[in-house]
């Protein structure tokens, strides 16, 4: 539930399907809502925000369904509240099949994206609008020229007035706009203001009322007409390196450094040759960039030549100037945010990362891919020192269970909040996986069956068959006992992995593992698996 | 009679062939810390601005011996470590307990041995990383060539880990490439304990081929937490130097 400020009092804006089967509703105090509800989970609004997710989700729209897409706000003039989002579609239904199968296809859409969303598709923005927030479940259609009957059984409230007026209406016994439309307009306009007839006009089509869209703001970019169209892989450098610089001038006006670069070549047969660079972190230094490109060039398919070239940063990010670490004080550390961006443009962003640890027994789970330059630098580069800052890097997904409180084995991983509060050189990063367990340095995509003869229920095996090849246990350490965790899913409520460590006679380290623990079927087949080899 | 050559003729004729023959001990050597390794290695440990070659021997499919090898090696040098593969199955936790901390390796899974070598590369000539181990199936010497300049020229050290899918590929491990040393480490059965238990891993690590250096074979623990390699208790107290001695006096 949301709380807000109206006047002197707090109210509560927004109640979630859980708070409105409780009987609450937007608009009555915190204090009754809390008289009703004791236990009940208050956030304040924050207004601002809503505002300015509802603007990029209609930028979003914008390139979705029509050009003309603007926050929608209740209430009136400069006082609303953005609560919506008004696209006009004229001629672009057909565009989505349709004006169901739009409406359908964005709801569904927003549904994907976890927003639940009511629709409303009518002549005027006013109709709309009130259909939309009185009618829609989830979505209405209303056919040309049917605006008045639809529009008529709903409240004034539909209509965007101010709350006073929507009073007055009510105590004249005014309580649906059908009894408005009928009325004589001077002692409407005489009593209630121009408000009430302009919205009224507004909603039946017979004033005007134009949507003024949300505009992105226009990606720095930098252009350059060829007098003669080239073709040689030498000039198109060139003229990348001349856009590059271009591009960091206009980059460095607006405070801002590519994130990902795209170089269109427009050819002198009217085809467009297209190279796409991204980058690891905010650059606006010019032979960077155009060192991403160059190494690109050689996709570029010229035909007869380009006759023009447009370089456009399509992500760009803040980028403000940083102090350099001084020298004297500490030797910096290398920047390898040129060389990452490197090796993720030839061989792919998601396959250039770092490991890090997460809070898990179960060893396949216990590790996962971070952005290669997460963190600060000093977590990259100095060895032995706590990625402190980076338990608070934004940039990271949250840990998945960072904070369940059961423990099943020693050695779990310490809290991130836990790590950066003693901070310093107390805890080294390895310290997040159990030290005193050894792990192999090869694990095995995924653990594969083995044929063993082994004692019940906690000895190693005495002998194993791994493909086709025949192994004779020499030695052997265990169990290491992992427990499923339960806690994720229901299946692993009892699963149980008891892990060896074993040694052939030819010295070769193995780690295996029986899925249960030797006794209850209930805790796994009793198969064992090869997950992984030590050194 | 030919005049004797004075020793400031001898130094500089030997720093130019030095120069020709891309003499890596300009950027220093780092030293395993066991004598006996040391004295047979030039300039008394492996060369930083160089390439070095590490396989694993025997039957380990894996390589997991050799890859904690070369993890061992990246994690006794300061800096961040690339590390190219064309499969991904190094285990984190696995090298963190060879030293090498999870923090410092910036993994780079490319497609295929052709875009391994051209990650190291990439990775050598820009001389940010303190260490480039890359996973290849085949060196070729051109390849291994333009991988030991790069190396040079950033004062990186390069590690190829030769690591085949296919036993047909390993005889591409007898081929010459130009680097400064090549490796064979092999996992041994494990210190004994008096207990039943798996004790510390021991490793036959072969000195293949050194450039300017001799052969060396040699039965060492395996690495222990920082990266560093440990001559076996029962051998450390003179038995090992005697041996490192005969084979010196033979090969």
């Amino acid at each position: 539930m949301l709380a807000g400020r109206e006047g002197g009092r707090r109210v509560v804006t927004a109640a979630d399907g859980a708070a409105r089967a409780l009987g609450l509703r937007a608009g009555m105090t915190v204090a009754r809502a809390q008289a009703l509800v004791p236990e009940l989970a208050i956030r304040p609004a924050a207004p601002a925000a809503d505002r300015a997710g509802l603007e990029r989700l209609a930028l979003r729209l914008s390139q979705r369904i029509a050009p003309v897409a603007a926050v929608d706000e209740t209430g009136d003039g400069a006082g609303g509240e953005a609560d919506g989002i008004v696209i006009d579609v004229t001629g672009a239904a057909h565009l989505h099949g349709g004006e169901e199968a739009l409406l359908a296809g964005l709801v569904g859409w927003l549904a994907g994206s976890g927003i639940t969303a009511r629709a409303a598709l009518a002549d005027t923005r006013g109709a709309a609008h009130a259909l939309a927030r009185f009618r829609a479940d989830p979505a209405i259609i209303v056919p040309p020229g049917e605006i008045v009957a639809h529009l008529a059984p709903l409240p004034p409230a539909a209509l965007r007035l101010p709350p006073g007026t929507i009073a007055d209406l009510q105590a004249l016994g005014l309580g649906r706009i059908g009894d408005l439309v009928g009325q004589p307009r001077a002692p409407l306009a005489r009593r209630f203001g121009p408000a009430l007839c302009l919205r009224l006009d507004q909603a039946l089509g017979l004033a005007a009322e134009p949507v003024a869209p949300v505009r992105s703001a226009e990606p720095v970019a930098a252009r350059r007409l060829l007098a003669e169209p080239v073709a040689a892989p030498g000039t198109i450098a060139r003229h990348v390196d001349g856009l590059a610089a271009a591009l960091c001038e206009g980059l460095e006006a607006r405070g801002l450094g590519a994130r990902r670069l795209e170089l269109l070549c427009h050819r002198t047969d009217g085809q467009v040759q297209t190279v796409r660079a991204g980058l690891a972190r905010p650059s606006r230094e010019a032979a960077h960039l155009a060192r991403l490109l160059r190494a690109r060039i050689e996709r570029i398919d010229p035909g007869f030549g380009i006759d023009s070239m447009v370089l456009t940063a399509s992500l760009a990010e803040p980028l403000e100037a940083r102090q350099a670490v001084h020298a004297l004080v500490e030797a910096q550390a290398p920047d390898l945010a040129g060389l990452v961006d490197t090796l993720a443009n030839r061989v792919g962003p998601d396959r250039v990362y770092r490991l890090a640890a997460v809070a898990s027994d179960v060893p396949e789970r216990s590790v996962r891919r971070i952005a290669p330059l997460a963190g600060d630098n000093d977590a990259v580069e100095r060895e032995g020192r706590t990625p402190g800052g980076a338990g608070a890097d934004p940039h990271r997904p949250a840990r998945p269970d960072a904070g369940d409180p059961l423990a099943p084995v020693p050695g779990r991983a310490p809290l991130p909040g836990a790590a950066a509060r003693r901070g310093g050189a107390a805890v080294p990063a390895p310290a997040t996986w159990p030290g005193h367990w050894p792990r192999p340095a090869r694990l095995l995509p995924r653990p594969e069956p083995i044929e063993t003869m082994a004692l019940l229920p906690d000895h190693p095996p005495v002998w194993f068959i791994w493909r086709g090849r025949r192994h004779t246990v020499a030695r052997a350490d265990g169990p290491e006992r992992i427990f499923g965790e339960w806690w994720k899913r229901d299946a692993e409520l009892a699963a149980v992995r008891d892990y060896f460590r074993i040694e052939d006679g030819t010295g070769a380290r193995f780690w295996v593992f029986r899925a249960g623990d030797g006794e209850d079927a209930a805790t796994g087949p009793q198969c064992w698996f090869l997950h992984g080899f030590f050194g | 009679m030919p005049r004797p050559a004075s020793p400031a003729v001898l130094a500089a004729l030997r720093a130019r062939i030095a120069r020709l023959e891309g003499d890596a001990r300009a950027a220093g050597v780092l030293p395993f810390g066991i004598p006996a390794l040391d004295r047979h290695l030039p300039g008394g440990g492996l060369a930083r601005g160089a390439l070095h070659e590490v396989a694993g021997g025997g039957g380990d499919t894996a390589g997991a011996a050799a890859a904690l090898f070369a993890a061992g090696i990246a994690a006794r040098i300061s800096g961040p470590v690339l590390w190219c593969v064309t499969r991904a199955d190094l285990f984190a936790p696995g090298l963190a307990q060879a030293g090498l901390a999870a923090a410092r390796v910036i993994h780079v899974e490319a497609g295929d041995n052709r875009a391994v070598l051209a990650c190291m590369e990439e990775g050598l000539h820009h001389g940010g990383p303190g260490a480039v181990v890359g996973e290849v199936a085949r060196l070729p010497m051109v390849a291994s060539r333009r991988l030991h300049l790069a190396a040079r020229e950033g004062g990186t050290l390069c590690i190829a880990l030769r690591r085949w899918h296919r036993q047909a590929e390993a005889h591409d491990f007898g081929r010459p490439t130009a680097a400064m040393t090549r490796w064979r480490v092999t996992a041994l059965p494990s210190a004994p304990l008096p207990v039943p238990g798996v004790g510390r891993a021991r490793w036959r690590v072969e000195l293949v081929r050194a450039r300017a250096g001799e052969c060396l074979d040699l039965e060492l623990e395996a690495c222990d937490g920082t990266g560093h390699l440990a001559l076996p208790a029962a051998v450390a107290d003179g038995a090992a130097a005697a041996a490192g001695g005969q084979r010196r006096a033979a090969g």
